[in-house]
């Protein structure tokens, strides 16, 4: 997803896209199905705004909400439910700060929209812990010193839980030596599963250890 | 994001009808890869047909001993699958060096199959590309080719296939179960389902308008062992450079296909039959007609070792 030849040919793209960008802003948008586009003609004008219902939980309440479709899950938590614990990254599903568990599976909220979670259970950090009564991985982080920002934090915890319950589901990873054996809690393993949440600050380190700690404690 | 239009249909006709009733309109399933892209204004669909709710999300043994996955079967439960892990190791192996545990959470089998490519010119809509507006010229040629395809690509396109999944499908030879909007339903062999791209890179396969995957059936076990190295500039969460998938007998016979070198996955029956040859015998007949560029050269070679460093592996007990 993030590609150093991005970053490598930034000041080439800003010149040829200098030159181009009139051309291509008098071209009609392409639009088809399934990336199969046939010939048919473009999209015609595009409609106005739209809305849509969606009922879904969040944290244990229910919400009833009209939205309109372009809201992401990840807007919709933070712009309608003022659920600011779930972070904007990259906007992009790179990053990982917006993770969240729905129906028990962690995804990137940034790339899903709320009216296609109908029904869902969602949880976010202010599902998980409170200030008054932290989630043991939460303490755990505090005690590894599992950040320095702090702003990758609840997209790391969200994402840690479901990955132990991954694990524990007999999920296999890309560092699965054995398929068809049961997958280890190792280090090796956590930084793979952890791999969709960056930290820019570069507390990976602490943060596999609070997992750890975490995963290693009595239940 | 341009506004669109939004329903959940309840049958995949019905799902097919309705997005041959809205010219331009898009299924959407995990939405991994498309939300992203509209998200960009490259993708701009002013109707979304919303296909969870089809039921498509089983994985089921078919008569002839191999298995029928659903079009929703998420990316994680595919290569977590017991019957999967065991005898299409390939697959498991491919899904699990994709992107990342919360993509593959969302991402499904259908919709993996169709995902856009990532050269960056098609990303960057103030950039000329062929695929993103048919016409307009193909500012990767010329520009900064590193990622871009050695193999089978044209004067309009050097694009490559994202998928890793797919390579892997293309190696066990599955067949695309699709639906038309007429209710008609048809199996499209993988072989025959990813184009070149030739003078038309936007379309990118042979799926008719309106046509929804239903679910893609893996053949009966291979056998032999299996594997699916990646190469990439990271050790994780990071598109292939080049990866190789294999599926290795006893014999030295076997099954390739690379990812990474082409429009499409890539696969020649003639290098299949140079196996016991060893890695360049097959690499030279992969790769005949190459066309690099002095950033993308390195992917030759690459391949090369890659096939080398599986077929070692293949040959230890």
């Amino acid at each position: 997803m993030i590609d150093s030849s991005d970053i490598n040919q930034t000041r080439r793209d800003l010149l040829i896209g200098g030159a181009l960008s009139a051309t291509a802003a008098a071209l009609p948008p392409m639009a088809s199905a399934q990336g199969t586009d046939t010939g048919q003609a473009p999209a015609t004008a595009t409609p106005a705004p739209v809305t849509a219902k969606v009922a879904l939980r969040v944290n244990g309440q229910r919400y009833e909400l009209d939205l309109d479709t372009r809201t992401t899950l990840l807007d919709m938590l933070r712009e309608h439910l003022r659920l600011t614990g779930t972070k904007k990254g990259c906007d992009q599903g790179q990053c990982g700060a917006c993770t969240v568990i729905v129906d028990g599976r962690r995804i990137n909220s940034c790339l899903s929209l709320a009216v296609m979670h109908e029904g869902a259970e969602v949880t976010t950090i202010e599902g998980l812990g409170t200030p008054e009564k932290l989630h043991p991985l939460q303490a755990a982080f505090v005690k590894h010193d599992g950040y320095q920002c702090g702003y990758c934090t609840p997209g790391q915890i969200c994402s840690a839980v479901a990955a132990l319950d991954e694990i524990g589901r007999g999920i296999p990873s890309h560092v699965t030596a054995d398929l068809t054996a049961k997958p280890l809690l190792s280090a090796a393993e956590l930084r793979e599963r952890m791999s969709g949440n960056i930290c820019r600050c570069g507390a990976y380190s602490n943060i596999i250890d609070a997992i750890t700690d975490f995963a290693g404690r009595p239940a | 994001m341009k506004a669109f239009t939004y329903q959940r249909a309840r049958t995949p006709a019905e799902a097919a009808a309705a997005a041959a009733q809205h010219p331009g309109a898009r299924f959407i399933a995990g939405g991994t890869n498309l939300l992203d892209l509209m998200k960009l204004e490259i993708e701009t669909p002013p109707h979304l047909v919303d296909v969870n709710g089809l039921g498509l999300d089983k994985i089921e043994p078919t008569q002839d001993g191999g298995l029928r996955v659903g079009a929703l079967v998420r990316n994680t439960d595919l290569a977590a699958d017991a019957r999967v892990r065991r005898d299409y190791a390939v697959l498991s192996r491919a899904l699990l060096a994709g992107a990342s545990a919360q993509l593959r959470n969302k991402a499904t089998t259908a919709g993996n199959l169709l995902q856009r490519t990532r050269c960056p010119y098609f990303y960057d809509t103030n950039l000329a590309c062929n695929k993103r507006k048919p016409g307009s010229g193909c500012a990767a040629i010329g520009g900064f080719t590193r990622q871009l395809a050695i193999v089978g690509h044209s004067e309009a396109c050097i694009a490559t296939h994202p998928s890793d999944m797919a390579v892997a499908m293309q190696l066990l030879d599955v067949g695309v179960e699709t639906v038309r909007p007429d209710g008609s339903a048809r199996t499209i062999p993988i072989a025959d389902f990813y184009r070149l791209p030739g003078g038309t890179p936007h379309i990118e396969n042979t799926l008719a308008p309106g046509e929804l995957i239903t679910a893609v059936t893996l053949p009966k076990p291979l056998g032999g062992k299996h594997y699916y190295h990646k190469v990439r500039d990271r050790s994780s969460y990071a598109f292939a450079l080049v990866s190789v998938a294999a599926v290795v007998q006893p014999d030295g016979s076997g099954r390739v296909a690379l990812g990474g070198v082409a429009h499409r996955p890539w696969r020649v029956p003639a290098a299949e039959s140079a196996m016991p040859r060893g890695a360049q015998a097959v690499t030279d007949q992969l790769l005949a007609g190459v066309r690099v560029t002095n950033d993308n050269a390195f992917k030759v070679p690459l391949v090369q070792r890659t096939l080398a460093s599986v077929l070692a592996d293949a040959r230890k007990a």
